[in-house]
């Protein structure tokens, strides 16, 4: 019996969804459970490479890895493929520094309720970025694909419309009842950044509140970087294995960042700062001011910690975390 | 007595009461979110929102900015993954969403990825599918609420972002979309519009108070199709008003736009 295929979209695809190819990688990489602990920029440096392909956890600002976004702009990553699964703040900074030129777009350019971003629209209406369409359950589907080992996933979305004539998938017939299914292709990125809540410094991590897909991507990627919260101890990990999301051996650089999700919000810790979002926004309306903005908020800072001092420290973070517990609104 | 009321309040309102107790919704941030959750604090309290980025049935405190963020799993009977969200609407469990987009076309087809220009260099980008084509391929009862524009309107979206009943007819099921899917009813501030059952085309079902039919042809890229029996739209009540300005939006983020 042979599986006939209807129609295939005329989307790029931007990586390798052949497993065996990521079976020979994933045979060579090292299994020690060895300290991993580094500082950002060692980590970015390592990992981290121009022309590589990026997907980063967390949802929209909600638990990704700003800190690390800044950090690729410093840096001055270019030509990098990004994995735009509700990308929002994230892809609002590497917009900024036109860090990637094909980008796999499932949401991007907008931050939902808050708006679109003037500088991400005006980066993606230059035409100078190759995009590839997508549904955000493609994303997840392809990421599954890759985690399970296998080339494609089916699925039943995208059917009939623009967004499949525009994206990498296939359409074709099930074996099994002749329906119409639309294949979703293996992602397997070069590097995940993911910022979690807990790690100990081999990788075992926690993470508390929504997944999106970063067990998957954990599992699809072939380096991982994990920034979090705070460094636990490999003990407290064993005493509560049921608390672990991604195991240590699926990741490569751990970096102790604390509010490496500022200006997001990160469940249980810190509410979103809405009025720096805001700002942000604003001074993207003119290309002169967002340049001297990022120099201020980004190039002239040395890490997160001096971005987050200048844009209220401790006070903000404070702040932040009485509206993330909704204690505000009882002591009004 | 005349209760005031803007158009986007009446919008929320009467697209809230669609959504019946113990039923399953899918949803965005802004104005959808503001209906569901005035649902949840009148009529429906088990009314299961769920979430793309993985929350299953929370119990919004407040609307939430982002479907990823804090108050979108306030409460939550669960939080999950993306995939685990989809595959629900995908095996069937999911009764309602609730869609927007930049344009809506005669069929209920959706754009939400651009206007103008080419796909490789376009005049104006928007953010893409998100979730909204899987919402729109898989829910049982596809729901629009937006404002009533002949730009937004359009006799055919310049990017079919979100499928709706394609070519009408019987396009949407040739296509391999699941069976019973589809649009059900648009929510505009002069109209609640549905699709007649064969041609799949959008027709006026009732008017909103103040406005006439006219005014809805008038500000609508196509011809409607207008029901046997058009009736008047039931405005907000006061109950409804109290709860969306006192509990759902004190903020006025929505229903102040």
């Amino acid at each position: 019996m042979k599986m006939n295929i209807i129609k295939k979209g005329k989307g790029e695809l931007f990586t390798d969804p052949d497993p065996d190819h990521a079976r020979a990688f994933f045979q060579k990489k090292s299994r020690k459970m060895v300290n991993k602990a580094m500082t950002l920029p060692k980590a970015i440096e390592t990992f981290v490479h121009d022309g590589d392909y990026l997907a980063m956890g967390g949802f929209g600002g909600n638990r990704s890895p700003i800190a690390a976004c800044h950090e690729i702009l410093r840096q001055g990553r270019k030509h990098m493929g990004l994995a735009g699964h509700t990308t929002t703040h994230e892809f609002e900074i590497l917009s900024a520094g036109e860090v990637f030129d094909q980008v796999d777009a499932a949401y991007i350019v907008g931050l939902e309720a808050r708006g679109l971003s003037p500088c991400a629209r005006r980066y993606m209406q230059t035409g100078k970025v190759k995009v590839t369409e997508w549904t955000n359950y493609c994303i997840s589907a392809r990421l599954r694909a890759a985690a399970m080992g296998v080339p494609f996933v089916p699925t039943r979305n995208l059917l009939g419309t623009d967004t499949f004539e525009y994206s990498g998938s296939i359409i074709v017939e099930c074996p099994y009842t002749g329906k119409k299914l639309a294949l979703q292709p293996a992602l397997y990125p070069d590097v995940a950044i993911i910022h979690v809540h807990e790690s100990d410094v081999y990788g075992n991590c926690r993470i508390r509140g929504i997944l999106k897909s970063d067990n998957d991507l954990a599992r699809a990627a072939k380096r991982t970087i994990i920034t979090c919260e705070r460094l636990i101890s490999n003990e407290e990990i064993r005493r509560d294995p049921s608390e672990t999301t991604i195991p240590y051996f699926l990741v490569d650089a751990v970096c102790e960042v604390p509010y490496g999700n500022y200006p997001g919000n990160m469940v249980y810790e810190y509410f979103s700062d809405e009025e720096h979002l805001r700002e942000w926004l604003k001074a993207e309306e003119d290309p002169v001011a967002f340049k001297e903005f990022l120099q201020k908020n980004i190039y002239d800072c040395k890490d997160h910690h001096e971005y987050i001092n200048k844009n209220g420290g401790m006070e903000k973070l404070l702040k932040l975390r009485t509206i993330e517990y909704l204690l505000h609104k009882e002591a009004d | 007595m005349t209760t005031n009321y803007n158009p986007m309040e009446l919008m929320i309102c009467v697209a809230s009461r669609e959504l019946e107790d113990g039923s399953t919704l899918a949803v965005g941030t802004g104005a959808p979110c503001a209906a569901a959750m005035l649902a949840q604090k009148l009529n429906s309290p088990n009314l299961a929102i769920m979430f793309e980025a993985g929350s299953v049935s929370p119990q919004l405190p407040e609307m939430p900015i982002s479907v990823g963020d804090s108050r979108a799993s306030y409460k939550a009977v669960m939080v999950s993954t993306m995939g685990a969200i989809m595959e629900t609407c995908s095996r069937g469990y999911v009764d309602y969403t609730f869609l927007g987009g930049a344009q809506i076309d005669m069929y209920g087809n959706l754009n939400s990825t651009y206007i103008g220009g080419t796909h490789q260099k376009p005049k104006v980008r928007f953010p893409g599918s998100g979730g909204a084509n899987d919402f729109g391929s898989f829910c049982w009862k596809m729901m629009v609420l937006t404002v009533q524009d002949a730009r937004r309107f359009v006799e055919k979206c310049e990017f079919i972002t979100t499928p709706g009943w394609l070519r009408g007819g019987n396009s949407r099921y040739e296509a391999g979309l699941p069976e019973g899917t589809g649009p059900y009813k648009v929510f505009t501030n002069m109209a609640v519009m549905d699709f007649e059952q064969e041609s799949r085309r959008m027709r006026i079902i009732s008017i909103n108070p103040g406005y006439s039919i006219k005014d809805v042809q008038d500000n609508c890229g196509f011809e409607l199709f207008k029901a046997p029996k058009i009736t008047e739209t039931q405005p907000p009540t006061e109950i409804e008003l109290k709860i969306l300005r006192e509990e759902v939006d004190p903020h006025r983020y929505v229903i102040g736009r």
